[in-house]
């Protein structure tokens, strides 16, 4: 871990920065350039809580390695069928729980909300990403993300990652 | 011990909520089915409580003894348990004294549920087994002399079990689920069920605001898969031209669609282009360890999705296998648990093949994304608009199996549907 308080507060600004930027490309739909935030080894997945809690290894979108991160965003952008809709990826109480340079480990909270065409906002998706951020020169990028949603009953589809 | 009869007489009268009528033409059907609330009241006696096998759950969900998990019998939530023996056991999941839904939790393991509100208590076979202060304190109160523990066990379901898959009735003379889903629909299912011990990867939950009938549907027609579904087309998975066939059972309830697809990328001729919209001749997925075949069954088929009237759909897909468990909830949702499963012998590389592959599936999954649409769209329509009959006219009912631009199997799970409604 960092020396000093303030180094270690650093630390947590950088992956901060780094999750919200992440956020806002999703948010802006940028859906192009969303596996650029990985690492080409990255795995990549989304799992319910319940599912998490009982050892059972079912991801609602799993992914090893960049690739299928882009066919993911291939697919999409270009073959996928789904009503048009805002989303909203908040992100909050990240800690950094361990530095071990050039990676470093943290949680944060989450809250996917969408908004449809004629429909009120509603919570898509809520839980805790655990995240392994490695450091790349002065940028930062995933080399594990998984997000471990509360919200087991899904809403009809999720349609973008979080 | 108290067990659940339907309700349902062979007999009654055809009692179409007023101001109803079925259309004259076979083609058509209402969407009063969709969005009726007694119709769906009435399917809940008619179909799910009557003379039908309906999926609980796979042994996998619970494989040691007093392992048990949630599930639903149509719309009645129940649990599935396993008792220290081993035997399977279906029960409704409301306390006998003031009605309590008492089970909460996904799944666990314990011999006793005890409902949280008085403690009443059960065993997982269902059997009422005590109850606190049933004397009273001090000689006052409590239950009155005559009272009999064994008439308040929770009302149990008939339970049957093939190879790994579990199913419920309250019908208690129900024919084997064997003779239930006929010889062409039980040799398929083999396939996905093959009697080879099942080991759970993990369960999806979804809601759908569409009604339950749309998701039996779905899988009963080939025609959309082209269409809607361009993640088969675009990478080569399906095409229209690739081998297949649509097979009912005699009574048209259960419905099986199986395909074949060919080594390598599948032609597509100009004609089958022009129709769907977003083919793209060239594309290849990044990572083609997701298309990966490793064949497991024998089967001429690569993929078989099968429709169990009324609340089942399992799938066999390349190497994905799954089953949907449809739970009605009211006229205008229905709830999918998906069951996703390997085999007990996977080694760690065929579970994450498994895991990699099983993103085409699920409510985030490239062709489960797209039908949970497409249903909200179905049902927006049909709640929101003028009343009009909607329309499944393609295709011929005596046309060979082979046949995919058809609504065969969606109109013959209609007359199947109206026989047992009175429609």
């Amino acid at each position: 871990m960092p020396a000093t308080r303030a180094a270690f507060r650093a630390v947590r600004a950088d992956v901060e920065e780094f999750l919200f930027e992440y956020a806002a490309l999703l948010e802006r739909g940028e859906i192009a350039r969303w596996p650029d935030f990985f690492t080409d080894d990255a795995v990549y997945q989304v799992v319910a809580r319940d599912n998490a809690e009982s050892n059972l290894p079912l991801g609602l979108i799993y992914a090893e390695g960049k690739g299928m991160l882009q066919d993911r965003a291939y697919a999409l952008i270009h073959t996928e069928m789904y009503a048009p809709r805002y989303i909203q990826l908040r992100m909050s109480n990240t800690r950094v729980i361990a530095v071990d340079e050039p990676y470093i480990t943290a949680e944060t909270s989450y809250l996917l909300l969408e908004t449809l065409i004629d429909e009120p906002t509603r919570v898509q998706q809520t839980g805790k990403s655990f995240d392994v951020i490695r450091r790349v020169g002065d940028q930062l990028l995933f080399k594990e993300r998984k997000c471990v949603y509360d919200t087991v009953l899904i809403n009809n589809c999720l349609v973008f990652p979080v | 011990m108290d067990t659940i009869e339907s309700t349902y007489q062979g007999n009654a009268p055809i009692v179409l909520p007023k101001g109803l009528t079925w259309p004259g033409d076979e083609m058509q059907i209402p969407d009063w089915i969709y969005t009726d609330p007694q119709v769906a009241a009435l399917e809940q006696e008619r179909i799910f409580l009557g003379r039908h096998w309906n999926f609980v759950g796979l042994e996998c969900e619970v494989p040691n003894p007093n392992d048990y998990i949630r599930s639903f019998v149509g719309a009645i939530p129940v649990v599935v348990a396993r008792d220290a023996d081993g035997a399977i056991h279906v029960f409704e999941n409301r306390c006998s004294h003031r009605g309590a839904e008492f089970c909460r939790s996904y799944r666990g393991n314990g011999e006793r549920f005890v409902c949280p509100y008085h403690n009443w208590t059960f065993d997982n076979r269902g059997k009422l087994v005590a109850i606190p202060f049933r004397r009273g304190v001090r000689g006052k109160g409590g239950m009155p002399d005559g009272f009999d523990m064994g008439e308040h066990d929770l009302r149990t379901f008939h339970v049957t079990t093939h190879n790994g898959v579990i199913f419920a009735t309250a019908c208690s003379d129900m024919e084997s689920v064997e003779d239930y889903l006929g010889p062409e629909v039980l040799r398929e299912f083999n396939t996905i069920f093959p009697g080879a011990e099942m080991k759970l990867l993990g369960i999806h939950r979804n809601t759908l605001p569409g009604n339950w009938k749309l998701y039996q549907e779905n899988l009963k027609d080939p025609y959309h898969a082209t269409l809607l579904h361009t993640y088969l087309t675009t990478f080569g998975l399906f095409v229209t031209s690739n081998e297949s066939n649509v097979v009912t059972d005699q009574q048209g309830r259960h419905c099986v669609l199986m395909s074949r697809r060919p080594q390598g990328r599948p032609e597509v001729a100009k004609e089958e282009q022009a129709d769907m919209q977003a083919f793209r001749q060239t594309m290849q997925l990044k990572d083609q360890r997701v298309l990966d075949y490793f064949r497991e069954v024998d089967s001429p088929w690569t993929g078989s999705a099968i429709t169990i009237w009324p609340n089942l759909s399992a799938l066999r897909q390349q190497n994905i296998l799954n089953t949907r468990l449809i739970v009605p909830r009211g006229p205008n949702e229905l709830m999918m648990i998906w069951a996703v499963f390997g085999r007990a012998t996977d080694d760690e590389a065929m579970v994450r093949h498994r895991l990699r592959q099983n993103n085409i599936f699920g409510p985030a999954g490239f062709l489960g994304i797209e039908d949970n649409e497409a249903l909200k769209f179905v049902q927006d329509g049909l709640t929101r608009s003028l009343p009009r009959h909607g329309l499944a006219m393609l295709g011929d009912d005596r046309e060979p199996v082979d046949t995919i631009i058809t609504e065969r199997a969606i109109r013959g799970m209609y007359r199947y549907y109206r026989q047992v409604m009175g429609f």
